[in-house]
């Protein structure tokens, strides 16, 4: 690459849309920090109760919402949007179908919901069902917002010039199409009145858990994952300047992916008044998702093959890679907890808050980072970042901070199961409750302090974007691009 | 390599998508509704009495489900901490379900009748003096604002669309019966109100008997979560029968 040039020029001048994308990044950017402040706060808050301030806005059980939804669909949903259009145009070598009005409207519309969700969750107005809180008003705008999403999306699809639809475009659709109907089939409800917030959802009890949770986790496996991995499947060859690793495995994890994903859902409800049936088939498929789990992860991985020397030298590809590996971790750990022996200790512990953590931070968030730091010199038409050294000091920063939250979690998490089925030696339970949430105290605040530390690591993203965007060039000694390379000064 | 038809069209790659992703949804969630031994056959579950309802909205808004789970395990310590395993049954009228996913709190599907009215009021309004441990927000706003909850009808007919199974009778007498539990004898005639909800708790549960608060809702539902169902006339292995 002609390090002269700016990295954004587009030299087959297709007109593409990239003010969208702009956008989309600079919202991700904005809700990413707030998602991880309000984070950061419930953290707290379970450390040192005092934080709830003693108001009905600021509880841990209005807030928790807050957060959930700003780092699900605000960071990761605005990553997710902006990201496709962006891959979808320069993967099929046309600008966006609908043109700049349809794309806005898709924006704006998305805010829109982000922000009505939020105002709810903090006034009290939700529907109670994790990851679907918000009340059925917001549920239609999204649904519109979502198909005019799916509309703008495939549309550039079909009218592309390219022979073939790219991998990463096919994990994109299954997420938009998936989430559809995920976000559908969960959010069935009956308002009390056209003029009130309030609503009950159609199905009840056993029947509305199993629907939950078939929402719940696959929310993991089209949101967070599917979605995440088309994201993967053209940033990590983009930036290692290598193809990927192999056609054939992505096909063969792609459908299998997608298919044993949407089974998992029941390994939420293991031992509950949910069927045993059905429980066994949750356990049974989240074991086998394994294979495909890790067939991406490898997939990802071993596109790197001759070109593992660039991450020593370009730490974005170290936040991508770093990023795989997490998946691969946490893809791991989710089969194994979802044995119905290792749930009976893990379910309703810190454990699983860590898994998520080590999923949500490491996958999701740096493989996210990475697409940031990959666009945003590109869509401003700069040279480079305006500092290379600072995004190693965010991937350290953030490192650490994983580290310290799913380890004390991992402590935490095994520490709260084994005492709850702890028997003394005359047969009695050795522990009240209270005991063991007195036990998790130190737990919580080594697990506050990894998301301040992750935080950091997001505002010397921030602090080094808007560098970027305002052309500077930060002077650090560069990275050495090869070895050979060192006599250069 | 076939896979090209897919690549090559856009149309057939959603339908090959949703077709494939629709497979365990079905398969996983109809027969939950089409099998009879899904929920089991017990006496004793009954609808939301209207303040119960109130206090379960106030649990929801209040976004309880994020530490309590309302979900008692098979196991050995469960039966001893909380008590009987739930049943699904138990949460049929639940719109939606509060099973929970964490415990950073105790589980509360049987919370009821463990502690007196008292307790939960000073509880509720601040935790740490009773379990001077405790992490929970405290939520004195409860026991200052009034209940309101005047289109308690509107709620049980919506309720009702979706499969409650609540009479003519239980709606016309909505607005009564939250009076009636609320203050007892003062609001009504108890014994008709106890013969539409059965076991039902009455009275001043803030100790206020002026005014039905929310403090007075949410310790109704509270106190009657996991009461309905008498588990010494149950034996586990008849009940799919």
């Amino acid at each position: 690459m002609n390090q002269a040039t700016a990295l954004g020029t587009n030299p087959g001048a297709v007109a593409y849309n990239e003010e969208i994308v702009k956008k989309f990044v600079v919202a991700a950017t904005f809700w990413g920090v707030i998602g991880f402040i309000a984070g950061v706060f419930i953290a707290f808050q379970l450390a040192y109760p005092v934080l709830n301030l003693g108001l009905e806005w600021t509880t841990f059980g209005r807030l928790r919402p807050v957060h959930t939804s700003a780092v699900i669909f605000a960071f990761g949903g605005n990553i997710m949007l902006g990201t496709s259009f962006y891959v979808v145009q320069r993967t099929c070598r046309v600008p966006l179908f609908g043109g700049p009005m349809l794309a806005n409207i898709v924006f704006w519309g998305y805010q829109l919901v982000i922000v009505l969700a939020a105002l709810g969750y903090v006034l009290g107005i939700t529907q109670g069902k994790e990851y679907a809180e918000p009340e059925w008003y917001v549920d239609i705008i999204l649904t519109i917002v979502w198909v005019l999403y799916l509309v703008a999306f495939a549309g550039t699809l079909i009218i592309r010039k390219e022979s073939h639809i790219y991998v990463a475009n096919w994990f994109y659709l299954a997420f938009i199409l998936t989430v559809a109907v995920l976000h559908i089939g969960n959010g069935l409800a009956v308002p009390v009145s056209l003029t009130g917030a309030k609503s009950y959802t159609v199905a009840s009890g056993v029947q509305d858990a199993m629907t939950q949770w078939w929402y719940g986790h696959n929310a993991v496996g089209f949101f967070l994952t599917a979605g995440f991995l088309g994201l993967m499947y053209y940033f990590v060859p983009k930036q290692a300047e290598r193809p990927v690793y192999s056609y054939r495995l992505s096909i063969v994890h792609f459908w299998t992916l997608i298919f044993l994903y949407i089974w998992a859902g029941p390994h939420h409800l293991h031992y509950t008044a949910l069927p045993d049936w059905a429980q066994t088939l949750g356990m049974t498929f989240s074991i086998m998702l394994w294979m495909p789990s890790w067939g991406g992860m490898i997939n990802g991985i071993m596109t790197l093959s001759g070109a593992w020397d660039k991450l020593r030298t370009d730490p974005v590809l170290r936040f991508l890679v770093a990023a795989i590996a997490f998946y691969g971790m946490s893809t791991f750990e989710g089969p194994a907890m979802s044995i119905k022996a290792v749930n009976s200790l893990s379910h309703y512990t810190d454990w699983t808050v860590g898994h998520v953590h080590s999923g949500a931070l490491g996958w999701v968030a740096f493989v996210s980072f990475g697409a940031l730091y990959f666009l945003v010199p590109r869509l401003w038409n700069r040279q480079r970042l305006y500092s290379l050294r600072m995004v190693t000091w965010h991937f350290w920063i953030a490192t650490l901070g994983i580290v310290l939250y799913i380890t004390s979690m991992w402590i935490s998490g095994i520490m709260q199961g084994l005492m709850w089925r702890a028997y003394d030696s005359l047969g009695f339970l050795q522990y009240s409750f209270i005991e063991s949430v007195e036990a998790m105290h130190p737990y919580y605040v080594i697990r506050g302090s990894g998301g301040v530390l992750f935080l950091i690591g997001a505002l010397i993203m921030v602090y080094n974007f808007i560098k970027t965007i305002k052309g500077e060039i930060r002077s650090e000694p560069a990275y050495e691009q090869a070895p050979h390379a060192a006599s250069a000064s | 390599m076939k896979h090209e038809i897919f690549e090559k069209n856009v149309i057939l790659l959603a339908i090959g998508i949703l077709l494939t992703i629709s497979i365990g949804g079905l398969v996983q969630i109809v027969p939950l509704y089409t099998m009879e031994q899904t929920i089991e056959k017990v006496d004793g579950i009954r609808p939301y009495s209207p303040l119960e309802l109130a206090g379960r909205n106030i649990y929801i808004r209040e976004g309880c489900y994020n530490c309590h789970s309302q979900m008692v395990r098979p196991f050995r310590d469960e039966a001893e901490r909380y008590g009987h395993y739930s049943l699904a049954a138990e949460s049929m009228y639940d719109h939606p379900f509060q099973w929970g996913s964490k415990r950073t709190g105790p589980d509360l599907a049987r919370v009821g009748g463990k502690y007196s009215n008292d307790w939960h009021v000073a509880h509720l309004i601040d935790p740490r003096s009773v379990v001077p441990e405790s992490i929970m927000p405290p939520y004195a706003f409860l026991a200052k604002r009034e209940l309101s909850f005047d289109d308690a009808a509107d709620h049980m007919k919506t309720l009702r669309i979706v499969g409650v199974p609540y009479s003519d009778e239980q709606i016309a007498t909505a607005k009564e019966d939250l009076r009636i539990q609320g203050m007892g004898e003062a609001g009504g005639d108890v014994e008709a109100f106890l013969a539409r909800y059965p076991k039902a708790k009455i009275g001043s549960f803030d100790g206020d008997a002026k005014k039905t608060t929310e403090m007075d809702a949410l310790v109704a539902y509270l106190q009657m979560l996991g009461t309905l169902v008498d588990f010494t006339n149950v034996d586990p292995e008849t009940l799919y029968r």
